[in-house]
Parts: C-alpha cells; sequence; structure tokens
C-alpha cells in the first residue's frame, strides 16, 4: 500500500486518548506527501473505527491478541506490515508502545524513532524532530535506508482536534498466531490504593520537584501553597523519595491537571512531567537554571534560588 | 542467577549544555559525566537480585575511554566484573548499538538481563526492548519488583494512570527497570577497594560488527525554539516575587 499506517492503541474497546493525535499526525504526513492514510486497531472483538477519513482501517482479531503481549503484537503486526508494505508507520508514544514497537521495528531490521515532537518535509522526505536530554536539545533525524520507517508521537505534539473527519472501508484480519510463539503471560490489572486527592479539580496547584533538595523542606512549598489556596503536588522523583504520597504525582505517571494556575518550583520540566500540567491556564516557574525546559511553558518565570524566592512570594502575596 | 546489567554513561543531570559548532553534538570537552540514572536503578536491582538468590553480577557498557569510570563506580558497588564495549555511541542507532551489545554477550549466557528505562541523554527509551529482540529474549518494560516464580519469575509492571500488572516470564529474559521503585547504595570504602581488581573485559566495536550503516541518523541539533513567550524575572528575589504577584493578580487574573 506504500502509504502511511497509524497503529493504534485500544482497552476495552476505547481509543487511548493519545491514539487520535497519531491518527492526526498520520493524516498530516500522508497529506504532504501524498501517501493514503490507514489505521490499524488490535484486540478481540475490536470496534471498528469510524468518523475519519482513512483510505482503510484494518482490523487486526485474534483470541491470543485479547490480553496484550509484545509477542502478540509484534508478530500481528509483521504480518500486516509485510503483507502492505506502508512507507511509514506511526505510534502513539504510550507505555504500551514503548514495550512493543522497538521489538517490531527490530524484527523487522529497522531503528524506531521514538517520542516525536514535531516534523517537517525537506525535498520529499520526512525530517522528525525529537528531543534529547530531557528536553532541553531539539534533534532533527532522517531515517536511511529502505521503508519501512517506523516513529512513535509524544502527547500533544499533534492535535486531536484537526484529524479529517469521514469514513473508512474496514478490512479484517486474523494474523496467524499461536498459543507457543506468546512467551510471557500477562495477570490482571490492579491499583495499589485509591485515590484520595483529586488534582484535577483543583484551580490552583502548586508543585515542587527535584529543586527542594530533601524531605524537610517540604514545609516551604506548602506554606506557599496554603498562601495561594492551592492544592500540593509534585514531580515523580518527590513521590518515589516517599518526600509526598504518590496520589499527589503530576505527569504521564501520574495525574494530569489543567488547573488555572500551575506553579511549578524546582521542577526541570522533563516531558513526562509537562505532558501532565502543560494544560494549565497560566503557567509559573521558579528554577535556578535558565535553560530548565521548564520555562518552555511558562507564562512567568523566575530564575533563582527558590529558598529565596518561595517565601518572597508569600510575603508579596500578603500586600 | 548470572545477571548482566547494562549502563550507559551520560553527561551529569544539572550540566549547562552547549550545541557544537558543527550542530553534530554537544559541547563535551568541560562536561562532567555520571552513569545514566535510569540504570543505576537497574543496577540496583540486579545487586539486590544477586543478594536474594545468589549469583553474580556482570555489568556491560558501551562508551568511549571515559565511561570508564563509570563502570568502576558500578563495581565499586557490588558488581563483580564488567564489559567495556569501547566505542563512540552517541553516532550508533538503537539498533546497531544493541547488535554490537547482543554479540558481546554471546558467550556469556544471562539468565537475567537488567537495564534502565532510558537514557537521559538520547532518551529513545528502547535500547532494553531492542537488545531483548536481539538477543531471542522475551522482555517488560518498566519493572517495579521481581521475583523468582518456579523456573521463571514474576514481574510486576508500571502501566499508565496508576495502573499495575503482573506478568508471568520464562528464563533468560530481559527487563527494563522502573526509576524510584528502590533507594540507590552508595559505594562503600571495602567496595571502592575491591573494585580495582576487578575483572573489565574490553571489546573493540569493529570486532563486534559494527558496520556503522545505520537506519536512522541524528542529523542536527540545537536548542528549542520557545514556543510561549514567557515573562521572566531574574532580579533580586524581593523584586522579581513582586513583579510576578502584580502579573497574577492583574494580567493573568489567576488570583
Amino acid at each position: 500500500m506504500s502509504g502511511v499506517l497509524a497503529v493504534l492503541e485500544q482497552r476495552d474497546g476505547k481509543l487511548h486518548k493519545m491514539s487520535l493525535e497519531a491518527l492526526a499526525a498520520a493524516q498530516q504526513f500522508g497529506a504532504e506527501l501524498g501517501l493514503p492514510v490507514f489505521a490499524a486497531v488490535l484486540g478481540f472483538e475490536v470496534p471498528a473505527l469510524a468518523g475519519y477519513r482513512l483510505d482503510k482501517v484494518h482490523v487486526l482479531e485474534h483470541e491470543l491478541l485479547r490480553d496484550y503481549t509484545p509477542d502478540g503484537y509484534s508478530i500481528a503486526l509483521q504480518e500486516l506490515i509485510g503483507r502492505h508494505q506502508p512507507k511509514i508507520v506511526i505510534f502513539p508514544h504510550t507505555y504500551q508502545v514503548r514495550d512493543f514497537a522497538p521489538k517490531l521495528a527490530t524484527a523487522m531490521g529497522r531503528a524506531l524513532v521514538s517520542d516525536v515532537v514535531g516534523h517537517r518535509v525537506d525535498n520529499g522526505n520526512l525530517v522528525l524532530v525529537r528531543q534529547l536530554f530531557q528536553g532541553k536539545i531539539n534533534a532533527d533525524v532522517r531515517f536511511e535506508g529502505d521503508a519501512p520507517y517506523f516513529a512513535s508521537i509524544q502527547a500533544g505534539a499533534f492535535r486531536a482536534d484537526k484529524l479529517e473527519a469521514g469514513s473508512a472501508p474496514v478490512e479484517k484480519m486474523t494474523p496467524q498466531l499461536s498459543a507457543g510463539q506468546i512467551r510471557t503471560k500477562p495477570l490482571e490489572l490492579f491499583r495499589e490504593s485509591a485515590r484520595a486527592v483529586d488534582l484535577s479539580a483543583a484551580e490552583i496547584i502548586v508543585s515542587v520537584g527535584r529543586g527542594i533538595r530533601e524531605a524537610e523542606n517540604i514545609p516551604v512549598v506548602q506554606k506557599l501553597a496554603d498562601a495561594l489556596g492551592a492544592e500540593l503536588a509534585a514531580s515523580r522523583p518527590i513521590c518515589d523519595n516517599g518526600w509526598l504520597p504518590m496520589e499527589r504525582q503530576v505527569g504521564s505517571s501520574g495525574q494530569t491537571v489543567a488547573p488555572k494556575l500551575y506553579v511549578a518550583v524546582g521542577i526541570s520540566g522533563a516531558i513526562q512531567h509537562l505532558v501532565g500540567m502543560k494544560g494549565a491556564k497560566t503557567i509559573v516557574a521558579i528554577n535556578k537554571d535558565p535553560e530548565a525546559p521548564i520555562f518552555e511553558v511558562a507564562d512567568y518565570g523566575i530564575v533563582g534560588d527558590l529558598f529565596q524566592v518561595v517565601p518572597a512570594i508569600i510575603e508579596a502575596l500578603g500586600k | 542467577m548470572k545477571i548482566v546489567v547494562a549502563i550507559k554513561q551520560v553527561p551529569a543531570r544539572d550540566s549547562l549544555l552547549k550545541v557544537n559548532s558543527s550542530g553534530t553534538w554537544i559541547e563535551d570537552a568541560d562536561l562532567a559525566y555520571e552513569i545514566n540514572e535510569p540504570d543505576a536503578y537497574a543496577l540496583e536491582a540486579g545487586l539486590q537480585l544477586k543478594e536474594k538468590q545468589g549469583g553474580e553480577v556482570v555489568v556491560l557498557c558501551a562508551g568511549p575511554d571515559r565511561a570508564g569510570q563509570t563502570i568502576r563506580e558500578a563495581l565499586a558497588k557490588g558488581a563483580d566484573r564488567a564489559i567495556h564495549i569501547e566505542t563512540d555511541e552517541s553516532v550508533l542507532d538503537t539498533l546497531t548499538l544493541s547488535r554490537m551489545m547482543a554479540r558481546a554477550l554471546a558467550t556469556e549466557k544471562p539468565d537475567l538481563v537488567l537495564t534502565g528505562l532510558q537514557s537521559d541523554d538520547l532518551g529513545y527509551g528502547q535500547t532494553g526492548v531492542v537488545l531483548a529482540e536481539t538477543m531471542g529474549l522475551p522482555h517488560a518494560t518498566l519493572i517495579m519488583n521481581v521475583e523468582a516464580d518456579g523456573a521463571g519469575i514474576k514481574v510486576k509492571r508500571e502501566l499508565e494512570d496508576g495502573w499495575f500488572q503482573h506478568v508471568l516470564m520464562p528464563l533468560p529474559a530481559l527487563l527494563t527497570i522502573q526509576s524510584g521503585a528502590t533507594k540507590l547504595r552508595y559505594a562503600t570504602l571495602m567496595g571502592i577497594k575491591k573494585a580495582k581488581s576487578k575483572e573489565v573485559k574490553k571489546l573493540d566495536a569493529a570486532s563486534l560488527g559494527a558496520t556503522g550503516a545505520v537506519s536512522v541518523r541524528l542529523e542536527r541539533i540545537y536548542l528549542p525554539e520557545k514556543a510561549k513567550r514567557s515573562q521572566i524575572f531574574d532580579g533580586p528575589p524581593k523584586e522579581a516575587a513582586a513583579q510576578l504577584v502584580e502579573k497574577l493578580r492583574f494580567e493573568a487574573r489567576v488570583i
């Protein structure tokens, strides 16, 4: 088919939120490169994808795809890709994709360009933009050699509301899979504790990162949260260290928030954190490193020592 | 149990990074280097497993000469020996690098290969999975805990939005370890002393058949353009704080 194939992620018949962004990326690449656009969904009794302008939707159904395994997904997709020969294969950069897409690309003798945040077309060739050094530096990367080319798309890099509506014929396929090929046995999903704090409902959030240095310093930011009437949240390392409970973690492995005001204190802004908070209306960053990626998304920033800056803000708020 | 832990040396986390004049890589002359933090968690997981199950921890590292320092630090923390693939890994794609690592491990036949979930420099987040496929091993990613389960293992995998899953796997297998699941140990004085006499086998990249033919090329690196126009206050703390509060009250009107 020599087109752009978007491999989408679903659970219980619902598409992962990043899947629509990956589909938008595929439509955009297809339009700019003059290639047809296809989508694929895997599972068991997968509902067909309707409502988007696509040349075809491939539905890969098999009893052995009911529960996700990297072996099952990789084998099924190798068959689809081998049969239809897409030029470009796009994935959303989800945890599941991180688990199987590098395996699939390797099995087909290719390298995957993961975590893509942008693109351009240069002389008919796709140049992808991705981040290095936790977002401090960008890189342009290019595919070499023969297609297929594999890429996964970071959350928020393409807009799902730009998806072109329309319709697509559905083609069902039952991949050749046998139980002996699946080497791992996944058990039930579970959650460890009920979430007591719903950060997504907070209007103002003060969030703290590595810059706080030690647990004894948490009251410094708690005072700021109190002064603003805000919920206190944190980036992952703070919760990993047990300085704040896991339920207060913002980012890809924690909660996604979109408050009126988000104050990031001593947070450098790794992409895993940014995806959880960049929808905030107003973002304030306080960090000693002027090059910290958090300043990329901040509306207001203070470059300085948080142990001096935060008390000064509390004082200014009291005036 | 023979455990191989694949580690990488990367620029220290708080390094001020500058792009070199040709835009091909960062200025690396004055940089300090350290173990890639996610790999430090993989090493910790490996050392803890060895303490519980017995066996051996072998460190595998691809990198230039300077990576020797990071390897010694891993040995000082308790790894038994190391394999150092001497290469400039920054110019290789994940696939080429993993093929070299797989060849370096061909005679080792480990029961378990561990690595971090991603590197702090390139951040592709796939070396572990690619290495597993290259070696023909089953894998699982973002692992919080490993326990023995009959002839195989039972691992706890982290999924998105606070979900977890247990997965049963046969051995040999490869796991990428989630950062932060355990506390990292420090090297003891005794450990540092012992590390000096531990074996570091050096392998030449060329002898591992690195062809240099890559399927992805890093073309150019550069500082990102600011997506948003931020207003930065960099005066004395009191002044900056007053300016910020003024803006939040009367411009953004969010407090």
